[in-house]
């Protein structure tokens, strides 16, 4: 029973009940309208051929009085099929006919009989009731006579109709509920399958999946849509799970160097001079902490795209010169060499601040990481090229480069390849770098220069 | 000089209120945005330093409220929100300078004394002159006793700015982002390289020095010594 309300419950049983109950008064409403119309079309009928009779047996009566009427009345009534006839004498008695009895008050009236009325033929017996309708007509010295035609012929025809359209109606109506049983079960099956797997989920099997039934329907459809869906959450979270793991990780340490640095101001001899180093230390650590916190929250704005509504029509080849500028004259202090090849006016829709910040991350780890040679000069090579993808922008440097298996793993935050990080920086750099390559449509390949980086970068232009 | 603090935070408004008077300042404090209206309406500030997110009145909504007053006294605003469309919307809704949190006193601090000397003067005379050090605005000439100096445009708009702002500090920071336009902090110091340039060229020949390194803070352009 349970499982019959629950059927109720569905949708499609819902909709189609109310489909089915209007269709069924429609139904209904046809077959009156139909066995109607046909018993109107038989009536029509019916009092074109009275008409007629009556025009034809006036003129008999005007030709031949009585006696020729009542003569040729009883012609007719002989002939197969025949109509009702019956003459009255003025005091209203039948003195002539083929009915036996009438219903009382029919041949009072002249015209048309407004409704069917009984009567009896002579050959059955009188209690065998017909019904008929009739036109009753006065001639010249008060007698009566009356044309009719029996109906009940036109009565079953009418019946049959009726049957056979109410017998279809619910032949439909018990196919149709059988279909919508079946059809309502199996979708309900399908979909508590579903709410199955869904709870399964939800109590936290993130490897459980919803079924397919391998036929391709619009379930199947929705449900390896949802699948793939949570295949992109899983994913998703196993990268958030890591980055907040890096995250509580890497800054553990400027944390804990930062708490030894105030206790060793604590424990040891506090004079003026200490106390006023150790703080200054303390406030140093913290700036580094902020610029990492800083460096976070950047990328991970910049990787939810929230940035993307500010872009504009950007000259790519300005601001690569503009972050060569500013940093040629801190590369040729530290005997560094910048070879620029930027090709003019390559235009880009983008974040100025942002391509510039990246430009500035790719030439500042260019420079950290140029091994200088004595007497030799060491250069850093950046160039811009429009070709056919769009521009293509190239930083290279003879540091020592990145093994080809780390080099995905390098774009990943705090990722620094040097154990002893003696070098500056938080190993977020190229994690910036690449959200910001990102949000502008662009790839990033990082490549062997043989000996050094070489990281290639296309934008599209516009 | 006098100061608008308008800042819900108690201590972080404490600290400001401390550290402005140790540097001779005197200084009022709205916990919130209609307190600080109401403030600033009555008396007369030399600078505002305005938290962007106020109870009652939010900073930017206080900010546009006054200066729909025609009061156009300098106001700094600070907030978390660092990103440059937060900054341009800081700066539209009548902000003089931006200030992400959180700062380094310093910082703000030579902020504020450029900000106060803006409502005195209004940048627009055609030449600076400190000391024998001269700036045509106009011909982009720079001399140094009569001596001409050939800067590069960046070199020329570096040291404009420091003419500008002559006998105040002025940051690393607000050097990147007026010089520069970049509102990101490159790392490595790239600043001081390009003021070790413009001091080869400005002071080397010269006995008296002009362009000084203010320790833990920035630079500034003066005439005399000490």
């Amino acid at each position: 029973m349970k499982g019959v309300r629950s059927l109720l419950k569905t949708t499609a049983i819902r909709l189609s009940l109310i489909y089915a109950s209007i269709f069924g008064l429609l139904a209904v409403a046809i077959i009156f309208y139909m066995t109607g119309s046909t018993i109107k079309i038989f009536e029509a009928q019916i009092e074109t051929s009275i008409n007629a009779e009556v025009l034809e047996l006036e003129q008999v009566f005007i030709a031949g009085g009585v006696n020729r009427l009542v003569v040729e009345m009883e012609r007719r009534s002989r002939g197969p099929g025949a109509n009702l006839y019956i003459v009255t004498n003025p005091a209203g008695v039948i003195i002539a006919g083929n009915v036996a009895n009438i219903q009382s008050g029919v041949l009072d009236q002249v015209g048309w009989t407004g409704k069917p009325f009984q009567y009896s033929k002579f050959n059955n017996t009188q209690s065998n009731k017909y019904l008929a309708i009739a036109r009753v007509v006065e001639i010249s010295n008060g007698m009566h006579f009356l044309i009719g035609r029996d109906i009940s012929q036109s009565e079953t025809f009418g019946k049959v109709v009726k049957r056979a359209l109410i017998f279809s109606l619910v032949a439909m109506v018990v196919l149709g509920l059988a279909t919508w049983f079946f059809v309502g079960r199996r979708a309900l099956k399908r979909i508590d399958m579903v709410s199955k797997s869904t709870n399964r989920i939800l109590a936290g099997d993130r490897s459980e999946r919803l079924p397919l039934s391998g036929g391709g329907d619009e379930f199947d459809r929705l449900s390896s849509g949802m699948n793939d869906m949570l295949d992109q959450i899983n994913h998703l979270d196993k990268g958030l799970k890591q980055v907040s793991d890096n995250i509580a990780h890497d800054l553990k340490t400027p944390i804990t160097r930062l708490r030894n640095k105030a206790e060793t101001a604590l424990t040891g001899k506090m004079t003026a001079a200490n106390g006023r180093k150790a703080l200054a230390s303390v406030v140093e650590e913290c700036d580094i902490l902020i610029k990492t916190f800083d460096a976070l929250l950047m990328i991970a704005r910049v990787e939810s795209g929230s940035t993307t509504a500010k872009f504009t029509r950007l000259n790519l080849s300005k601001i690569l010169v503009d972050i060569v500028e500013l940093y040629e004259p801190l590369a040729e202090e530290s005997v560094l060499d910048f070879k620029t090849d930027i090709a003019v006016d390559i235009m880009v829709s983008g974040n100025r601040e942002l391509l510039s910040q990246a430009m500035a991350n790719l030439i500042d780890n260019a420079m950290k990481y140029s091994t200088k040679k004595k007497g030799e000069q060491t250069s850093i090579q950046i160039s811009l090229q429009r070709n056919s993808k769009g521009a293509l922008i190239s930083v290279s440097d003879n540091g020592p480069g990145i093994p080809e298996d780390k080099r995905d793993h390098v774009m990943k935050r705090f990722t620094r390849l040097e154990k002893s990080r003696t070098r500056p920086g938080n190993g977020l750099g190229l994690s910036l770098v690449k959200a910001v390559v990102q949000l502008h449509k662009g790839t990033i390949v990082l490549g062997d220069n043989q000996p050094g980086l070489v990281v290639t970068m296309s934008f599209p232009t516009i | 000089m006098k100061i608008l603090i308008v800042e819900d935070d108690a201590d972080a408004a404490s600290f400001l209120v401390k550290a402005l008077g140790e540097s001779g300042h005197t200084s009022d404090h709205a916990a919130d945005g209609e307190t600080g209206y109401h403030l600033a309406e009555s008396g007369s500030y030399d600078v505002m330093i305005v938290d962007r997110m106020l109870p009652e009145l939010d900073g930017l909504s206080m900010l546009k409220k006054i200066r729909a007053n025609d009061d156009q006294t300098p106001a700094l605003i600070l907030s978390a929100l660092g990103q440059v469309d937060d900054r341009v919307e800081g700066l539209r809704s009548g902000g003089d300078d931006y200030l992400t949190k959180p700062y380094a006193f310093s910082e703000l601090l030579a902020r504020v004394e450029i900000l106060s000397r803006r409502k005195v003067s209004d940048d627009a005379s055609t030449s600076l002159k400190v000391a024998d050090l001269e700036l045509d605005r106009l011909s982009h000439k720079v001399t140094r006793a009569q001596t001409a100096i050939l800067l590069q445009p960046r070199e020329y708009r570096l040291l404009e700015y420091l003419m500008q702002n002559a006998e105040k500090v002025v940051t690393r920071t607000m050097l990147l982002e007026k010089v520069w336009d970049y509102h990101f902090d490159p790392q490595t110091n790239v600043i001081d390289v390009h003021i070790s340039r413009l001091r080869a060229k400005i002071d080397k020949d010269f006995d008296v020095q002009l362009l000084h390194t203010i320790r833990g803070s920035g630079y500034m352009l003066r005439a005399e010594n000490g």
